[in-house]
């Protein structure tokens, strides 16, 4: 189990200390409780362009990067539908500059007009890269639009399209950093090599004085419940069909996203699921094939997709996917299936508990879930599933009406 | 009142003590090494075999990685499902990688459950059957893969700036076609097999909280094994370089980017330039604040990433540059490339630029360092290239101590745009 203590300065600003002496390293990340859902469905990408802006100099330091450098310190960050989160790791040594540097961009961005026009071409060469020249790129693109009515999941952290990033202005960067860039709206975790004590002087030191800004009342369209199946075909210069099946799931908090994590090793974790052993390998329709959720706050996605073996119709690698459907829709899943699924869970979190990074992480997502203490009682909360939560769950989520189905066929 | 325009105090990395923990050694019985580092305050470890089982030995092309992947798909006495149910049944990964000289067998689980895994690895090392049906789904779905990514510009740039560099006879230059997996049999599999993993030579390394019988454990499972009784000499393969410099690829005549690589050879990890050459790589290219990516990502967007590093190969590397950008501005990404490596022949890196480098590198192998497997890993590149610690330290040394004149010395004598070859695929 992680050691922290949670502090909350007088702005508002929650801080949580992670003290391992056991590295010469620290880590300062800081999360801000806003993504792309948070985004005008006009001005999609905006929260992503956003994060490569906060690198382009603020109020008082012209370069980020460079005196982080000098400390020997090294930064990344990322956008997903829900978070934005910066971190970086330096020598415990040089803390002070991480949280000078984090401060300052939190109390004012420069706006530099120029960071903007370059980081526009630049996300606009990302999505290029990862979307458009990829085969098969723009697959999510579709399946998000093509999964959610109203919500805002049905668009890509990388936005819409090329033109909503290239239209931002200057006035858009302001709006949303006052709107979303304060200590109330953030969470700050310092990390490894440190005294609690001088941690939480450092952080009063230079995040305290800070106005509060307003607090972000998150209040988004919820999705209505699905009534009946989608379907949308496509045809792409591919070299081979691909299918792709997502069924809507329990939010973060909720059981059913346990169950549904359980539900998606049963059918895709490793060589020995359910899914690659009976289609990849037995009947051979797919010549790859994978199972997985998207780990949303909001209700998410449970998603199935392969590519099809030359030769096998659409209609009989959807049969196949159906039936192992039925399977675990109908009977229970076997003691020793759910036994394994809960060793890998202890396995993949002990793991991911190596790595400081990894561990102010996960202290700064469980913070903005609601309570960093629910991290604590995770793995119980897999240990408490049963045979018959997954195959009712099953039942419930692995219906038709709940289905959305993108067949996206080769033009060759 | 706070003075945010101020930076810090910071000690300067430089000024770091850095140790790289050492290892424990021991043979097996049957004169396999193992190295451990004991380490870490997660209960897990992780255990990798490395074989002379690359392509350097194979004989017909893509023999040597069916081999290394198949190896799990099947023994006398257990299916695949068998042995993939075993190791998924304990939270572990088994996973195969391979490489040009060496192949390996990677496992990460929770230690407690060391001594159930062992013997099924043992049992892949000693009755591997390659059965027929596994190496026919493994061939149709590796070619339908294959047919994947040949649709993608950075991986045709990767295939062809190797052959270009190395040849495409070569070992580091040679890759694989649909016909390359027709052509695979099974009996060409059981006999690399019995060379180069039954009969072949193998290095262990073990690392992160080690159980207490651990040495046992090895020495029960691998220590009896055939293994390490005949020598595997490396067979000299020359190299041999394309002839033209310049290369444009269209793949896909819509493309709307185009995968840059500009490359050269380069010496060896024990050439006397090579520990200071790396230095040189981060200004110009090997890290966020380079001059590549401060000039073409930063002020003038042509792309989202682009870095040069060394490939680091046992025999022979290179030095490579690598970007995918708008297709429009190929040739001024180009350009920039070279103007940035005549800069770095024509004028003095200034101390301040050098100052953060140093530092910069020294923080960054701080952080490479913390952890068990990363520890090891160091280990395991240095004990294959038959390097000692004292080559750690040096390196250290090396990024305390370089000058700008040696940089520009080096910049001089390897980074000649004429010397380069150049590609772009769109």
């Amino acid at each position: 189990m992680i050691q922290y203590k949670k502090f909350i300065l007088d702005n508002g600003l929650r801080v949580l200390i992670h003290e391992d002496k056991s590295t010469p390293m620290a880590v300062v990340n800081v999360l801000y409780d806003v993504g792309a859902r948070d985004e005008d469905p006009n001005k999609t990408g905006f929260a992503h362009l956003f994060e490569h802006l906060m690198f382009g100099g603020s109020i008082n330091i012209p370069e980020y990067d460079q005196p982080l450098q000098m400390a020997g310190g090294e930064n990344n960050a990322y956008t997903t539908n829900d978070l934005t989160n910066y971190y970086c790791q330096l020598p415990a040594e040089n803390l002070e500059t991480a949280l000078w540097l984090e401060s300052d961009r939190m109390l004012s961005l420069a706006f530099s007009k120029k960071s903007l026009d370059v980081q526009k071409k630049v996300v606009c060469e990302e999505f290029k890269e990862h979307y458009i020249s990829k085969p098969y790129g723009d697959v999510w693109a579709k399946m998000r639009a093509l999964s959610y009515q109203v919500h805002p999941y049905s668009w890509m952290t990388i936005g819409k399209e090329l033109s909503h990033v290239e239209n931002a202005t200057i006035k858009d960067v302001k709006y949303f950093f006052q709107k979303h860039y304060c200590p109330l709206n953030a969470i700050l975790v310092i990390a490894g090599n440190v005294e609690t004590d001088k941690a939480i002087t450092l952080a009063n030191k230079w995040f305290g004085n800070i106005p509060s800004g307003e607090l972000y009342k998150r209040n988004l369209p919820k999705e209505p419940q699905q009534t009946h199946a989608k379907l949308l075909e496509v045809k792409a210069d591919v070299p081979l069909d691909a299918l792709v099946k997502t069924w809507h799931m329990d939010s973060r908090l909720e059981k059913g996203y346990y169950v549904a994590d359980i539900i998606t090793e049963v059918l895709g974790g490793g060589g020995s699921s359910r899914l690659f052993q009976k289609l990849v390998k037995e009947k051979q329709l797919f010549s790859n094939l994978d199972c997985y959720h998207f780990g949303s706050i909001d209700k998410g996605l449970l998603a199935i997709e392969g590519k099809l073996v030359k030769g096998v119709s659409m209609q009989t690698a959807e049969a196949g996917i159906n039936e192992e459907l039925e399977k675990i829709k109908n009977e229970l899943i076997t003691e020793t299936e759910l036994e394994k699924v809960k060793n890998k869970t202890e396995s993949v979190i002990a793991f991911e508990d190596m790595a400081l990074m990894s561990r102010a992480n996960s202290l700064a997502f469980y913070e903005l879930l609601g309570d960093v203490s629910m991290m604590d009682t995770e793995l119980e909360k897999f240990k408490n599933i049963t045979t018959s939560d997954v195959k009712e769950y099953s039942k419930k989520i692995f219906s038709d009406n709940n289905s959305n189905t993108l067949k996206y066929y080769s033009n060759n | 009142m706070l003075n945010r325009k101020i930076l810090p105090n910071i000690i300067n990395p430089t000024d770091f003590k850095l140790g790289l923990k050492p290892y424990t050694h021991f043979k097996l019985d049957n004169g396999i090494n193992v190295y451990a580092v004991e380490a870490g305050e997660q209960e897990v470890l992780m255990l990798e075999l490395v074989f002379n089982a690359g392509n350097w030995f194979e004989e017909k092309n893509i023999v040597a990685a069916t081999t290394n992947f198949l190896i799990k798909n099947g023994t006398k006495n257990k299916t695949a499902l068998e042995i993939n149910e075993h190791f998924d049944f304990y939270g572990a990964y088994l996973n195969r990688s391979c490489y040009s000289e060496t192949a390996t067998i990677t496992l990460h689980s929770l230690s407690k459950h060391l001594h159930h895994l062992t013997p099924v690895i043992s049992e892949l090392l000693s009755e591997c059957i390659f059965p027929e049906n596994e190496l026919s789904i493994y061939k149709q779905n590796q070619k339908q893969r294959l047919i994947v990514n040949l649709q993608k510009c950075d991986f045709i740039a990767n295939r062809l700036i190797d052959e270009y560099v190395y040849g495409f006879h070569h070992p580091y230059g040679k890759y694989t076609s649909t016909i390359d997996y027709d052509a695979l049999d099974r009996d060409g599999l059981i006999d690399f097999y019995s060379k180069y993993y039954l009969n072949g030579v193998c290095n262990i390394f073990i690392a992160g909280k080690l159980p207490i019988d651990y040495e046992t454990i090895l020495n029960n499972d691998f220590g009896k094994l055939p293994i390490n009784s005949i020598d595997k000499e490396f067979k000299k393969i020359q190299t041999s370089t394309a002839a033209e410099k310049k290369y444009t690829i269209i793949n896909d005549v819509n493309g709307v980017q185009s995968a840059v690589r500009i490359a050269r050879q380069f010496p060896t990890k024990s050439h006397p330039d090579f520990q200071k050459s790396l230095i040189l790589n981060n200004i110009f290219g090997g890290f966020f604040g380079s001059r590549l990516m401060k000039n073409i990502r930063e002020d003038k967007g042509y792309t989202y990433g682009i870095h040069s590093y060394m490939q680091n190969h046992i025999h022979q590397c290179s030095w490579m540059i690598s970007t995918e950008c708008g297709r429009e501005v190929a040739e001024p990404t180009i350009n920039e490339v070279y103007k940035e490596m005549k800069v770095l022949q024509d004028t003095f890196v200034s101390d301040a630029e050098l100052n953060l480098v140093r530092n910069y590198m020294i923080g960054s192998i701080l952080g490479d360092l913390d952890g068990p497997f990363q520890i090891m890993s160091r280990w395991k590149s240095y004990i294959l290239n038959n390097l000692t610690e004292a080559y750690f330290h040096n390196y250290i040394n090396t990024i305390k101590t370089v000058s700008s004149e040696e940089l520009q010395f080096l910049a001089k004598k390897y980074l000649n745009p004429d010397e380069f070859y150049e590609l772009q695929v769109i």
